[in-house]
């Protein structure tokens, strides 16, 4: 099995992305280990007997020469919530790398990514880590409306990004799976992706499923320890109960039970 | 130097710091954080006879300082373990102590002799605590006839360290320890976990799928430390404390308590490099007050 580090790491930038998301970039005084899209980091939500497990967040951007981590934080309970009061200079504590990433596309390939809410976080990961060229890569971004949507438009070097919005405000209007680019031919694409909410993702998994392309998903299972041996987070899968943490987060479709 | 060692009947651990079963896999996963050989033991996952799949999920609920599971001893059973986990794990410089489990007395015999066979396995931690199990488990922890019964006829198959680990939804913990002891016993562990509920009032369902489940972590620290005190006060076999322990303060609070060894459990999910620190925090401790070894600090409280 992989080495796994737990480390203090600084946060050296926490900002506000829209209504719900907020970003933090951590620093940490050692060399990172390889990161792969997909995989994520449990912390330690510091001094909150409310909050006694850490919590786990996918890798949004990993930097090895700054030994900089992002993450994208969504508020949504006690957790998240309590993260917010972090400052820049804090120290938070980091069990990592964890978990399995994407299968990464080979030279050639056509991928589709569709990313909702903070999922969208390893969808861009990917497209950054997957070395295909911009028009080979096409990612659908979906939010509920304009002001939930996380400026990415740095990541259009790395592919054609579409949006889309429940009311319409930005991009296509519609759920993310009522995108064109989606509920129609699936047949250009040699990889599907998805990070979001599940019925979105299973959504996603249907069309790619009925297409007959290979198609990954991340689950979001609730976890205790994030290492494998608390059993707690568990999917039922082809292969039996496995856990999300160390058998995923990545899953292939055809291995759920979707 | 201080002296680390500690026995428990004819197991020497170089130190009374151990892994409780359930929160360290198989120690593979452990040693991908640090070298497991600085360890005490290593109280291995739940064993039974055949495969289980466990409970369905949601199996895990946060609480104010800990939390619920109702895993339901997910494992591929005792054969997987010996064909698959035992090769890589025995060469592993620690105490590997299988945690055997079953719904019946006779699963619990059938596991036992297989354990029995392994070289590399000095003792067996006898689970009769499970709460999270309709079979079996915590039923025979319960009852005095039902600890008695299990703890009787395992006794007859297995002739290396018995440990039976206690529940603590008993009226009286003592009598169920002095009653294993009775049974022949080499030592008990204590606490498994507390049954407890987590509700969700928005939706008014169960957070568990189980409904109920088994709470640990430093909420039940208070009560597992009042509880090793009272078992250490009726037995004269080696106590383990379990229940908890974050620190190296929680970890002594046991030992002065009546523990000759502890096992860090919950904890190890928060941080899995707690019980290494504790290693290091109980050698500066006895330095500190003067102990030349751990061995007098245990039941050394002052009344």
């Amino acid at each position: 099995m992989a080495k796994k580090y737990v480390d203090d790491f600084v946060v050296v930038e926490k900002r506000s992305l829209n209504t719900t998301n907020f970003l933090i970039k951590l620093k940490s005084s050692k060399l990172l280990p390889d990161i792969h899209a997909g995989q994520f980091v449990n912390i330690s939500v510091n001094n909150c007997n409310e909050v006694f497990l850490r919590r786990p967040f996918s890798v949004f951007e990993a930097d090895y020469s700054e030994s900089n981590i992002s993450i994208i934080v969504k508020i949504l309970g006690r957790g998240s919530r309590k993260l917010t009061q972090i400052n820049e200079g804090d120290l938070l504590n980091l069990i990592y790398p964890l978990g399995k990433g994407f299968t990464r596309p080979v030279a050639g390939e056509k991928i589709l990514l569709a990313g909702g809410g903070s999922g969208v976080a390893p969808m861009l990961f990917l497209a950054k880590e997957s070395g295909l060229p911009s028009e080979n890569v096409n990612i659908v971004i979906g939010a509920r409306t304009l002001e939930d949507h996380i400026d990415v438009e740095e990541y259009a070097k790395y592919g054609k990004i579409y949006y889309t919005t429940e009311d319409g405000s930005k991009g296509f209007s519609g759920l993310i799976t009522g995108h064109p680019l989606i509920s129609e031919n699936l047949s250009g694409y040699d990889k599907i992706y998805t990070c979001g909410p599940t019925p979105m993702m299973k959504a996603v998994a249907k069309k790619a499923r009925e297409a007959g392309i290979f198609c990954e998903v991340s689950l979001e299972n609730m976890m205790a320890c994030g290492f494998g041996v608390c059993l707690c987070c568990i999917e039922p899968t082809v292969k039996g109960n496995l856990c999300v943490c160390t058998e995923g987060p990545v899953f292939n479709i055809n291995d759920l039970k979707w | 130097m201080v002296d680390l060692k500690v026995k428990i009947h004819d197991l020497t651990l170089k130190n009374p710091v151990m892994l409780a079963s359930g929160t360290c896999g198989f120690a593979e996963e452990i040693n991908d954080f640090y070298d497991v050989s600085a360890l005490g033991g290593i109280f291995l996952k739940g064993t039974t006879l055949h495969n289980r799949d466990g409970n369905m999920y949601p199996r895990m609920a946060e609480t104010a300082s800990g939390m619920l599971n109702a895993v339901g001893l997910q494992n591929k059973g005792v054969d997987n373990f010996i064909q698959n986990i035992y090769p890589h794990i025995k060469e592993f410089d620690t105490a590997l102590i299988v945690n055997v489990n079953g719904s019946t007395v006779k699963e619990y015999i059938e596991v036992t002799e297989k354990i029995n066979e392994l070289d590399k396995i000095p003792a067996i931690e006898l689970n009769i605590s499970c709460p999270n199990v309709k079979e079996g488990g915590m039923a025979f922890g319960i009852t005095l006839k039902g600890a008695r019964l299990v703890t009787r006829e395992v006794r007859r198959v297995y002739n290396k360290t018995l440990i039976v680990k206690l529940s603590p939804n008993v009226t009286d913990i003592a009598e169920i320890a002095k009653t294993v002891e009775g049974e022949g016993a080499d030592s008990v562990s204590l606490v498994n976990t507390f049954l407890g509920m987590a509700i969700n009032a928005e939706t008014r369902k169960p957070v568990l799928s189980t409904i109920t489940g088994g709470l640990s972590g430093p909420a039940i620290k208070p009560v597992a430390l009042r509880m090793v005190w009272q078992v250490y006060n009726a037995v004269s076999i080696p106590v383990i404390g379990i229940g908890g322990i974050m620190n190296t303060a929680d970890a002594i609070e046991f030992i002065v308590a009546g523990a000759s060894a502890v096992q860090v459990g919950t904890g190890n999910f928060k941080d899995p490099f707690i019980p290494v620190r504790i290693i290091e925090g109980i050698s500066d401790y006895l330095g500190r007050h003067g102990f030349q070894t751990v061995r007098e600090l245990t039941g050394s409280l002052h009344l």
